[in-house]
């Protein structure tokens, strides 16, 4: 997903229009986001639009793709500081797709520190590349916790590592000894991640966390 | 009975609340900005109420099929605090947002010159951003405050039918009917206005631009009141369209008004009970 597949997928919807011109303002007057970001829900609709993208989504990342390259990353900021729970949704699904960096880590924190699970969810996509390895398995395990699919989880076996499964070892555990179910996707990763290593190692794989 | 509660101040309430009002038929809410009881200090502690109005309550509203809309304003008591005055710089950011619907609660408590300047302002505030207004009545020297509200409500400019004055008894409602103005009504245990005595004001007045609602909140109050109000109805022989009319389609015209009152996707209320927060916003 690039911004110009967002891009071709509006340009048939009915807010495609009103897009085109907000493009178009921004270019030229960059502080005029901020009314146009809390406006496109109400412009282009919330229906889905493409790939787990709904039009709002799209359309708001197409905004703050429009703005000078030096902006994006301190508007990016100031937008989900003072946006909605849709607008926060929106800036954190966009920014793989922007010339950020890792400048946006922060706004990672302050959604993972929510219990929103809409915000959780966003900021565990492919952005989360930048976290490091301890905020990230903290992440996974809210997730799971929230109960999140962790199909939500962007690069998750690529990434997920030992220290993960013992803190997901911890939790199935703690779950099962209360009699309360575990998400299956959760058990599975677990067993992904046990299946081979050596009893009593680091992925935790003694007998209270067999299934 | 589906019921739309048009004021109530759901970040004071229970999740044991919000499941009760989802048995009771409420599938929608107005939660208007106001006090919380211990006074603020400084702005920032009202962005941070604002944005709870604007992201969280609605997110928890959503897990009882609940769907949750916001008024935004700086209240008329707080309005008297030279430290809180700083927060009418912020409406505008928040009046553009999708689930505000309306700016208020706005009007008099104790009708200072300080006051009068907010609510001014925020009336026009109102007119600029294309939004109904919500304006609170005093509950001392209710009926002079009224009258007064109703002449700077005549005075801003906006239309008396996109604002709706709330609180009000038996001795204010006729002034605010003859101007034309939508009439709030907050059913309450003991105080403001009670089931029977609704039957009553709506016998005399009719149905039209009547809003009835809880205005539940931190202190003494009730959140199913909008129900038993629906009930007294019934059993003084107004019909179940009767109801709906006032418990549902009235606070939906009112609101309405503002462009940006959402209600797709709302089932039947036992049925999105669990569930719609994850549907909602996809993940």
């Amino acid at each position: 997903m690039d911004l110009d597949d967002l891009r071709s997928a509006l340009a048939g919807t009915a807010g495609g229009g009103w897009l085109a011109e907000a493009l178009d303002r921004i270019a030229g007057e960059p502080g005029a986001v901020g009314r146009l970001f809390a406006a496109a829900g109400r412009r282009v609709g919330r229906t889905p639009l493409t790939a787990g993208w709904s039009a709002d989504e799209a359309a708001r990342a197409l905004l703050l793709a429009a703005l000078p390259a030096d902006l994006v990353a301190e508007r990016a900021e100031t937008l989900y500081r003072f946006g909605d729970a849709a607008e926060k949704r929106a800036v954190l699904k966009a920014l793989p797709l922007l010339p950020v960096g890792a400048a946006a880590v922060p706004l990672l924190h302050d959604a993972i520190r929510t219990n929103d699970a809409r915000l959780v969810a966003a900021a565990v996509g492919p952005y989360a590349r930048h976290l490091d390895r301890a905020a990230w398995r903290q992440a996974v395990l809210k997730c799971v916790f929230m109960g999140l699919p962790l199909a939500v989880v962007d690069d998750l076996d690529a990434r997920a590592d030992a220290e993960l499964a013992v803190m997901l070892g911890g939790l199935v555990e703690e779950r099962r000894a209360a009699g309360r179910e575990v998400a299956a996707d959760a058990v599975d990763l677990l067993a992904r991640l046990t299946a081979g290593a050596p009893a009593g190692g680091p992925a935790g794989t003694d007998a209270r966390n067999e299934a | 009975m589906r019921i739309f509660d048009p004021h109530i101040h759901m970040t004071s309430r229970t999740t044991d609340d919000y499941r009760a009002m989802a048995a009771a038929g409420v599938r929608a809410v107005v939660e208007p900005a106001f006090w919380l009881g211990q006074p603020r200090t400084n702005p920032g502690s009202f962005a941070d109420y604002f944005d709870s109005l604007i992201g969280w309550e609605p997110y928890r509203a959503g897990q009882f099929g609940i769907r949750h809309h916001a008024t935004i304003a700086l209240n008329p008591k707080e309005a008297n605090d030279p430290r809180c005055r700083p927060v009418l710089d912020l409406l505008p950011r928040y009046l553009d947002k999708d689930g505000v619907v309306a700016v208020g609660e706005i009007g008099y408590d104790s009708m200072t010159p300080e006051e009068d300047e907010a609510f001014a302002a925020q009336l026009a505030l109102a007119v600029e951003y294309e939004l109904p207004a919500l304006v609170h009545t005093p509950h001392r020297d209710k009926a002079r405050g009224t009258e007064r509200t109703l002449a700077v409500v005549a005075e801003s400019g906006i239309g008396p039918g996109r604002v709706v004055v709330d609180h009000l008894n038996e001795v204010t409602v006729a002034a605010v009917h003859d101007a034309g103005c939508w009439m709030g009504f907050s059913i309450y245990p003991e105080t403001k206005m009670s089931p029977p005595r609704m039957v009553e004001i709506l016998k005399e007045h009719g149905l039209d631009r009547m809003l009835v609602n809880s205005a539940a909140d931190w202190g003494h109050s009730d959140p199913l009141l909008t129900r038993a109000t629906g009930e007294a109805m019934l059993a003084a022989g107004f019909t179940d369209d009767d109801v709906d009319k006032v418990l549902w389609r009235n606070p939906v015209e009112f609101y309405g008004q503002s462009g940006r009152l959402d209600l797709s996707d709302l089932g039947p209320a036992a049925d999105t009970f669990e569930g719609s927060s994850i549907k909602r916003g996809g993940s």
